[in-house]
């Protein structure tokens, strides 16, 4: 067995020279302080998106995009393909869990400030990942074609549309025609299958490239220790073992969640039936949702909507470059004036996130 | 006027030509690569037979103070009969984001689930977030038959 191993490996190794790769595991290493936590949440996040293609893969076998056929579809792996429900329920829960340890990721960076020179693209590009992921939150919400999930794509695309010069056309685009249809059925389809994934692993592939080239980020008051009581952790296996069984745990916890709270498929859509109550997005689209509730409908000349959406835009461009204009992390020093931003924007989220979820 | 610009005059254009010819020859390429991709983005529009009238039903069957959702086309229209009898007729599209509304028996109103949005009998907003009242449609009752057409 061992020389059948060592011959594979050194004949694999004379061909592409695994030995470089091997040299550079055995000297990756992490550093151990006692925020230290944080660094699990990329590697979780990694995981639930593994999670997800596997799963997703699996669902496309028996789903049909269309608008006669996608809720029977989902109706007919539930209940009639061997452990159809429990794939779809993972996929469901798998989808919101990802999001949740994204922003968690997010977060834990933002305030370790772990963007700060020389990784601000390790940054730009997690972000441009959180994007797409809320994207493919999105347009995976529709598949379904349930009523709750027609409605909501329906207010989605409209908040869309009245973006000003380029709302109409987006709107069109995104809906395949003036109203949301089979047409928008079939482009959601399209973009959660193949352009969102496509763009997706070209920019993880991107971050996690970054993160192989740079190593772990250090925080500060790490740094500024004497290179004696700057303690470490190999990598591999230590680390990586680590890395594993909180995989573990968060595979288990996604089954207990997917077995004891099944997701709900509801009510087949119906462009004549009037919309029930209680339509609301998904949970992290919810703050900036209910902040739109609470503008007025006309703001001086503007209607309240467009502002709402153009003050969440700025506040989006603002934060996905921080590291470019927070110099002052970048050169070593403490910057609260961030841990004010990032604790402002984290109870933001999580009190409007509440109020909408209770209203 | 000294020589050497002079002398540096035809060189510079005819770099420049041979510059924006290439530069203006990628961006052409591009645009033939691109145009068609952008324009098979943009969803045709459907050759739909335009309804300008539905039947809604008869009149001596619908109820005082209801309303229900008609097919108008492939639009949704709320056709509401007040308690004095009058039979109305409005888009069943929300103003405010595009919700379906439906009629309400307890409040005798026009509401939208999706954010709590209140329209009268008349289509106009009387609560809730909605910018306009809902559209009207024309009703004609001939005979006993109810017939809803768009307003123009």
């Amino acid at each position: 067995m061992k020389t059948l191993w060592n011959r594979t490996f050194t004949w694999i190794d004379e061909r592409v020279q695994l030995s470089d790769v091997m040299h550079f595991l055995e000297k990756k290493s992490v550093p151990v302080h006692s925020h230290s936590v944080w660094y699990y949440f990329g590697g979780v996040s990694l995981f639930l998106f593994i999670i997800q293609v596997v799963t997703g893969i699996l669902l496309l076998l028996y789903y049909k995009g269309s608008e006669e056929l996608a809720f029977e579809s989902i109706q007919f792996i539930m209940a009639k393909v061997e452990f159809g429900w429990l794939i779809r329920s993972i996929h469901s829960w798998a989808a919101n869990l990802f999001i949740l340890s994204a922003f968690i990721h997010m977060f834990s960076v933002l305030f370790e400030k772990a963007y700060r020179k020389p990784r601000e693209l390790t940054w730009l590009s997690g972000m441009i990942l959180l994007f797409l992921g809320m994207g493919f939150g999105f347009s995976g919400y529709l598949l379904p074609w349930n009523e709750v999930s027609f409605f909501a794509t329906k207010v989605g695309t409209d908040i869309a549309g009245v973006l000003p010069v380029v709302g109409e056309p987006l709107m069109v685009f995104l809906r395949g025609g003036e109203d949301v249809t089979g047409a928008t059925l079939s482009r959601f389809f399209g973009f959660h299958v193949a352009v969102l994934p496509g763009i997706f692993t070209v920019v993880l592939g991107l971050h996690l490239l970054l993160v192989q080239r740079q190593g772990m980020s250090k925080p500060l008051s790490y740094e500024r220790l004497p290179a004696t009581d700057q303690k470490t952790m190999p990598f591999f296996p230590n680390f990586m073992l680590r890395d594993l069984l909180l995989w573990l745990l968060v595979l288990n916890l996604l089954a207990i969640l997917a077995v004891f709270f099944p997701w709900e498929l509801g009510v087949k859509a119906d462009q004549f039936a009037p919309a029930p109550a209680g339509i609301k997005p998904e949970w992290y689209f919810m703050f900036m949702f209910q902040t739109l509730k609470y503008i007025p409908g006309e703001l001086w000349f503007l209607e309240g909507e467009v502002v709402g959406i153009l003050l969440f835009s700025l506040a989006g461009v603002v934060w996905m470059f921080i590291p470019f204009w927070d110099k002052k992390s970048s050169r070593g020093e403490e910057n609260r004036f961030i841990n004010y931003i990032g604790l402002f924007a984290l109870i933001y989220i999580i009190i409007l996130t509440t109020i909408g979820w209770l209203s | 006027m000294d020589t050497p610009t002079t002398l540096d005059q035809p060189q510079h254009s005819k770099r420049d030509f041979l510059k924006y010819l290439l530069g203006g020859g990628i961006l052409a390429w591009l645009g033939a690569v691109f145009y068609p991709v952008f324009a098979y983005l943009k969803p045709p529009k459907q050759g739909d037979v335009e309804v300008t009238s539905v039947k809604a039903g008869k009149l001596s069957e619908i109820e005082k103070e209801s309303g229900v959702i008609v097919r108008f086309g492939n639009k949704p229209v709320m056709m509401v009969r007040t308690a004095e009898g009058e039979v109305r007729a409005f888009s069943a599209t929300c103003t405010h984001l595009d919700c379906t509304v439906q009629f309400r028996k307890d409040t005798g109103v026009i509401w939208c689930a999706c954010h709590n949005g209140k329209y009268d009998l008349n289509g106009r907003v009387v609560g809730g977030p909605p910018p306009r009242p809902l559209d009207e449609y024309r009703v004609i009752i001939q005979a006993d038959e109810v017939i809803i057409s768009s307003r123009t």
